[in-house]
Parts: structure tokens; sequence; C-alpha cells
């Protein structure tokens, strides 16, 4: 028995696998709560985008000296932003928009880089992420930025949730509809650059849209699915370091195939949607959702 | 239909043009739909039938002439204007029950960050009620059936405690036992005061049912009581073909 808890507790000795589990646990919660809205409006795409895209940020960044974090964070907004407005003037198609996005912020970090040789370490942590080398500053900052997302989901969830659902209607209601679709996008940028440290330019979207598609398998509203989706990125974060830590292996890499073999099981047993329960759970849906609690329904809402 | 001289009409549209990216949609649209009455917009594929419920929403600019509803201009936030979109349009997959679609009508009178409250959700209660659906308000709202589910956007329209309610394609796909119910839903709505607007694509339906037409392609054919207007001219004058008229006693017909 103690020899478990020897196991389960020794990652945890360590300082740095301590700051990395704070900044894996903090990016999980706060990468399905976006990514609920992401992969419900079809955004995987801008969630691949923006991070490929910040790459310019970053690499300016370096060559001027500043903080990478934030070339990455002004890079992200800003193309989060120019995809919004090219999305709404409609002349190109939206993933067209994207997709130019994404290749010239790309390009223009690599074209960067390729002029800098000697000091490309630290660039290509950014590719492919280095939780392991986390420093308190960045435990903060992603903190407080965590809690910013957070507390803006929460605060205007109502407004973010018809913008998302019925955009025409929420316009005619007199709702800020405009702010709310560029404010989501913002607030993707902001996660993007949070778990770009962690996960890497390449395996941040996983965080984004794992943790929150296998909630939405198993769940029926979006307040569930969001708060599903949090744990599930929790614990692809905490099993994914025990993984890195034990087998030697990249910590990144061991979080996404942990949340994708979860997707995987969601995928195949959802109670509801599963692939192996569909068949026998049919019978039993018509009774199910009428029986229940018909008067009291407005108990759970948010 | 109660017309009262100094009440303004439910909608009155003049001389409106609209269209997108240059292309005229709506050329020279004028008519008038009275408080308190079921009225039909028929047209062919392509006539302007959402473009007009657009700019009636206030959600698109038209480039010229007019719309007041109810004696006032409109403009996008006016939350006394339902509006049930055409069944496509919606999201049926988003996880959302049907409570939650129902209280989104009360969205635009809370303001910003405010949660409903206990009155709103009264209210969408009631409105949920209105149409049957009070026992499913906790089914997510996709495992409805497409009745059920156009009787969600009647609902929601109701909890916005609209006058007028416009609905887009309210009865397409259903089958014809669902189609009766809703249109019965439409007219007890209309005895209560309320004023329908819809599109529709179902002739002998607005010609038995309804208390106004209009016909719509890019211009306004004709508007009126549907007896007088759908006569074998203007159909064929609206819909660009001929089409058969097969005056009834009880129900007319109307058809290729």
């Amino acid at each position: 028995m103690t020899e478990i808890i020897d196991t389960l507790r020794e990652p945890w000795t360590f300082e740095f696998m301590q700051r990395a589990l704070i900044v894996a646990v903090i990016i999980g919660v706060v990468s399905a709560v976006v990514g609920s809205f992401v992969i419900l409006k079809g955004m995987a795409f801008i969630g691949d985008a923006l991070p490929h895209a910040s790459f310019g940020g970053v690499a300016i960044a370096f060559v001027i000296g500043a903080n990478l974090q934030l070339g990455a964070a002004v890079a992200a907004i800003l193309v989060a932003l120019a995809i919004g407005f090219i999305g709404k003037r409609g002349t190109v198609r939206y993933d067209t928009a994207i997709g130019i996005m994404f290749i010239a912020g790309f390009a223009l970090g690599i074209l960067i880089v390729s002029r800098e040789e000697g000091y490309v370490v630290d660039l290509f942590s950014f590719v492919f992420g280095n939780v392991l080398s986390v420093s308190w500053t960045d435990v903060w900052i992603t903190a407080g930025l965590g809690a910013f997302v957070l507390t803006i989901v929460a605060l205007f969830y109502k407004e973010l949730l018809f913008t998302a659902y019925d955009p025409s209607m929420a316009a005619a209601s007199g709702l800020p509809v405009n702010a709310a679709q560029y404010g989501l996008l913002i607030l993707i940028a902001i996660t993007v650059v949070l778990a770009l440290q962690v996960m890497g330019i390449v395996l941040v979207l996983a965080m984004l849209v794992a943790p929150p598609a296998t909630a939405q398998l198993l769940t029926r509203r979006l307040p569930a699915m969001m708060g599903l989706g949090a744990v599930f990125g929790v614990l692809a974060a905490v099993s994914g370091l025990y993984v890195a830590w034990y087998a030697d292996v990249s910590a990144s890499a061991s979080i996404v195939l942990t949340a994708t073999a979860m997707f995987a099981l969601a995928f195949l047993f959802s109670p509801s949607t599963g692939l192996l329960r569909k068949t026998q759970w049919a019978q039993d849906i018509p009774t199910d959702g009428a029986m229940q609690e018909p008067s009291s329904g407005a108990a759970g809402d948010r | 239909m109660s017309s009262e001289p100094t009440q303004p009409p439910a909608v009155d549209v003049s001389h409106l043009r609209a269209g997108y990216n240059g292309q005229p949609v709506l050329d020279d649209v004028t008519f008038t739909v009275e408080k308190g009455c079921l009225a039909g917009l028929v047209g062919p594929n392509g006539s302007g039938k959402s473009t007009l419920i657009r700019v009636i929403m206030g959600l698109m600019k038209p480039w010229s002439g007019g719309v007041e509803v109810s004696g006032t201009a409109v403009k996008a936030g006016r939350t006394s204007i339902g509006y049930a979109p055409q069944s496509e349009l919606v999201d049926w997959s988003f996880p959302v029950t049907v409570q939650d679609v129902v209280l989104m009508g009360r969205y635009g009178k809370i303001g910003l960050i405010r949660r409903p409250g206990p009155e709103d959700r009264d209210i969408a209660l009631r409105s949920l009620e209105r149409v049957g659906l009070a026992e499913f308000s906790q089914r997510r709202v996709g495992e409805l059936s497409g009745g059920q589910q156009r009787r969600v956007l009647i609902a929601r329209a109701l909890a916005q405690e609209a006058d007028l309610i416009l609905l887009d394609e309210p009865l397409a796909g259903l089958d014809a036992a669902a189609q009766h119910d809703l249109l019965r839903l439409l007219e007890d709505l209309r005895k209560e005061e309320r004023t329908l607007f819809v599109a529709t694509h179902d002739l002998s339906c607005v010609a038995s049912d309804f208390d106004h037409a209009v016909l719509l392609n890019k211009r306004v054919v004709a508007f009126g009581r549907p007896k007088d207007v759908f006569t074998a001219d203007l159909l064929s004058e609206t819909f660009e073909r001929h089409l058969l008229v097969l005056p009834g006693g009880e129900r007319t017909l109307v058809g290729p």
C-alpha cells in the first residue's frame, strides 16, 4: 500500500514537477471551457491556426529581446481579430481567411528563426512544448490569465451561449453579438498562448478539442459539458505527467494521448451515443427525460 | 381582424428596396399587415421572403424605404418581434435543453451579465405550457420531433412577450398531423391578439386558414385577403408559371 502511495507521490517531491502539475491542471480546465465553444462552433481550425501563427510573434519577440510569451500573445490576439474581421466581410470564406493567416504567421517565424542560428533551442520549446521547465513566474501568469478567462466566460455566459447558438436571433434581441464573437476569439487566443508553453504549437489543439469533445458525448447541457470537460482535462494533465515521469517520455505528448484515449473510450461506450451501446439504449430514451421532475425544471440551470 | 383607424398596423412596409452586394432582392416593396391577424408571405424560392424577414427584424439595413412595426421604425434590439427561423438554420445538435432555448427569448430583456431570474423561468415555463411542451423542458432540444422543435421556437418567441411573431417556413417538412397541430396553435395565438407573419410554400393552407396574404416576387404582386388575391392571374404572376386554383366551399386548393 505504502509503495503505491510512494509511487504516486514521488513525481511531486520535485519542485519542477509541482510547477508543471499546477500549470497543466490550469490549462486542462481553461482549455476545456473555451474549447467547448470551439468544437460546438466548428472552430477547431482556428484553434490550430492561432498557435502556429503566434510563432511569428514569438520569433519577433526573440529578435528584439522581448518576452516570448508576450510576443505569442500579441500575435495570437492580432491574428484572431484579423480572422474575425476578414470572416465578417464575407468576401472570402472563413477557413480561407484562417488558412492565410495561419501560414503567414508561421512562415514569418521560420523566416526569422532561419537567420538566428545557434539560439533556436528556446524557440523550439515553443514548437514542442516544455512543461517541465516552467518557472514560478510562468505559474502565476498562467493562474492569473486562466482566472481572467474563466471569469469572463462566467460573467458573459448568457451572451456567449446565445451568440454561439443563434447569432441572428441574438443580434435581433439586442445582444452585442459582434463583441461576443470577437471576445470569444480573444479568449481562444489567450487560452492558446497559455497552453503553448506546456503543449507546444503542434499539440495545443488537442487540449482545446479532446476533453470537451469527450464530455460532449456524455452530457446534454453546455455547463455540464464544460465542467466534465475540465475534469477530463485535469485527468489528462495529471496522468500524462505520471506517464512522462515514469516512462521518461515527452510530457505534452503523454497528456495529449491520455486525452485522446479518453475520447476513444467515450466514443465507444457513451451510454447515449456510444458506438457499442447505441442499439441497447435507444429503447430506453422515450420514457427517460419526460418522466424526471417536469415541474422543478429550473433547478440545474445557470 | 380588428383595425381601428387610430391603431397603427403591425407591419407597415413602404417602398422598400434591399439586397446584397449591389444585387437588389427586394424592389419597391409596399404592404401592411394589420394587428391580430394571421398573415402568409408567399412567393417562389429566391423571391426575397427571408430577406424581407431579416429587414423587418432589423438585421439588415434597407437601401431605401422604410419598415415600421406598430408605428415605430425598426432597428436591431427590438425585443417585441419574435422570430422562429427556418428549422434547417437551427443547430439542433447544440447541447441545450428545451428550457434553455426558450429562456433565450428572455435574454434581450435581462441585460448584460445578469442571469435569468425566477420571473424569466416562470415566463419560459408558461410559454412552453402554451405550446404544449412543458413536460419536455429538460429534454435536449435535438431529441424532439420536427413538429415539437417548431413549437420550441414558437415558445421562445412567446417568451419574448412579442406582439409580432415572424415565422420562416414553420410548416416545411412536417407530416400532415404535425402541420395541422401547428396551424391550430397559430390560430389560437392569433386569437390572443398576436400578429403572426408566416413565410410559407403551402398555398392551400394560406388560402383556407389565413386572414391575409402577401404575394412576393422581388416586389409585392398583391396583398389582401387570400380569397381576393389567390386568383389564377396573380398567382401565375407571382410564381411565373401557371398554377391551378380550385375554389371549394370550405377549402381552396392551389396546385401546379
